[in-house]
């Protein structure tokens, strides 16, 4: 694509203007974004283990690619050095592995293995919660046979 | 909100009293663990509702994990700054958490939990950040206590876990087991006998590495360094421990190493030195906190060295704790100038070593 301006060079800035609810997009080679004061260097990172990461860190294709949970991209990753959430380590896995390798000089963990708790004894623990919650509310309000009740099924639950 | 420090259990500072393995040298042993809850952004990314959902999620959990029963509570959020600072001071809440870097502002949700010897940060840089804290040096204790709080609460909330990776977190370099062990060491002689350079690159190559009083991007003052396991995957907790314990276990035996030949090669010029260190200490009327640092350091060297003898190991520690400008103001019951703050500290110095000073010498 050529630069919308000088109509010479190939446009590597593509720059999204709103002006009065209008959607303007502009095309624009490097020296014509420069002479209209549009930042064309990379954001370098600011932080220093963003800077190494930097450095580290094979790119160039993953550029586009989004975190579907997050919305992290690679660059906001470099820019920060941290990722969003959890899945990002699932997107950006390929990158992800060759950093480890580079951080820790190995991708593999084997300190303690985990499984996370039993979906059923979370819900378990949420009912417990709930029915709790209102034996507080029942004794309150001096419902004592409700409270009774509830006492029962907290009982059993635990 | 101000903060009543006689809530804490054990004032938050039972890791200072001193007790524990090589307590001359080795202040403190901490060790943290960071998680992250399953189904949440990471602390950075989330929204506010997110932070306190998480927040709220951990507070349910907490009420049935055992080692967290008697744990104390403080919203960081709700905290007023100097009594945010004044949980900083104490090593119980990090810089980030507190709000205290100009990086990090206040996060909505921010919270610790505090227990005996224990602390549970909450959205942190990662939503968990779990540390024991001991006295001395204490890996293996700390990691018992660290483990069971580790596997309570890990059973009452989803962590987010991989498979390759381990236990996930939003910065690279604590991925896998989220670990990160560290000794607060005094190495004095090692510093004076100019063999520190030589230690500090050892320890790197060992993969180890230091940092100064308060951790990442702190510097070195009054000759205490955190010395702390540099990589958390690949290696299993057992395995990270380990080489810290070796590596930590001979650097302590080279400071014990250079203390006697200092005191063999350089007997007068260093007893000399550490006089003038207490005497300064006992009747300066303005100390910086650097100028503290220093001087205790050398007052430190020469209690180790058997030079002063009744002084305590445990006041010093104290000292350095209580001579950090929240803690001055808090006990001044006010704000302080940082002029007001250098002759509040050399007042409070002098008054804790005139109570100790009868039988010095």
């Amino acid at each position: 694509m050529l630069c919308d301006s000088c109509r010479e060079r190939d446009a590597v800035v593509h720059l999204t203007t709103i002006e009065s609810n209008a959607v303007h997009q502009l095309h624009l080679c490097e020296r014509c974004a420069a002479d209209r004061g549009v930042e064309t260097t990379v954001a370098t990172p600011k932080h220093p283990l963003a800077e190494f990461l930097h450095q580290q860190v094979p790119v160039p294709n993953t550029d586009n690619i989004r975190c579907t949970f997050c919305n992290t991209t690679m660059a906001d990753f470099r820019a920060t050095g941290r990722w969003g959430c959890a899945r990002c380590y699932s997107h950006f896995e390929v990158g992800i592995r060759e950093l480890l390798r580079r951080v820790h000089g190995n991708h593999r963990h084997v300190g303690r293995a985990y499984r996370p708790p039993m979906s059923e004894s979370l819900e378990r623990a949420a009912v417990l919660g709930e029915l709790k919650d209102r034996l507080r509310r029942a004794i309150e309000g001096e419902q004592f046979e409700l409270a009774a009740d509830l006492r029962d099924r907290i009982r059993v639950l635990e | 909100m101000s903060v009543d420090l006689s809530l804490l259990p054990d004032g938050g500072v039972g890791w200072l009293d001193a007790s524990g393995a090589h307590a001359d040298i080795v202040l403190s042993t901490r060790i943290r663990l960071a998680r992250n809850l399953e189904g949440y952004a990471f602390t950075g990314r989330a929204r506010d509702g997110e932070r306190l959902r998480v927040l709220a999620q951990v507070r349910e959990a907490v009420t049935s994990v055992s080692s967290l029963d008697q744990a104390v509570m403080y919203r960081l959020d709700e905290l007023a700054p100097s009594a945010r600072a004044l949980l900083h001071e104490r090593h119980l809440v990090s810089k980030e958490l507190a709000g205290l870097d100009t990086q990090h502002p206040l996060r909505s949700g921010a919270a610790v939990f505090l227990a005996d010897g224990l602390g549970l940060m909450v959205n942190e840089e990662d939503h968990l950040r779990l540390q024991a804290l001991r006295s001395g040096f204490a890996l293996q204790e700390a990691f018992a206590a660290i483990d069971k709080l580790d596997r309570d609460l890990g059973g009452r909330v989803p962590y987010s876990y991989h498979g390759e990776f381990g236990f996930l977190t939003a910065c690279p370099t604590n991925v896998g087991t989220g670990m990160r062990g560290s000794v607060l060491i005094h190495l004095p002689g090692l510093v004076l006998t100019k063999e520190i350079g030589k230690v500090l690159a050892s320890l790197q190559q060992m993969g180890l590495t230091y940092r100064g009083l308060y951790g990442e991007g702190s510097e070195v003052v009054g000759n205490f360094f955190q010395i702390s396991n540099q990589t958390t995957l690949g290696r299993s907790e057992e395995e990270l421990l380990d080489q810290l314990l070796r590596v930590v276990g001979h650097v302590v035996e080279r400071e014990a190493e250079a203390r006697r030949v200092l005191l063999r090669d350089a007997g007068y010029i260093i007893e000399d030195k550490l006089w003038r260190a207490y005497g300064t200490l006992r009747y300066a009327r303005s100390l910086t906190f650097d100028e503290a640092m220093n001087y205790l350091s050398g007052v430190r060297l020469a209690v180790g060295l058997k030079l002063m003898s009744s002084l305590s190991v445990y006041t010093l520690n104290k000292l350095l704790i209580f001579s950090q400008a929240a803690h001055l103001a808090y006990a001044e019951g006010r704000a302080l100038t940082e002029s007001e703050t250098n002759l509040a500290r050399a007042r409070y110095v002098r008054r804790a070593l005139d109570e100790e000073a009868g039988s010095v010498g």
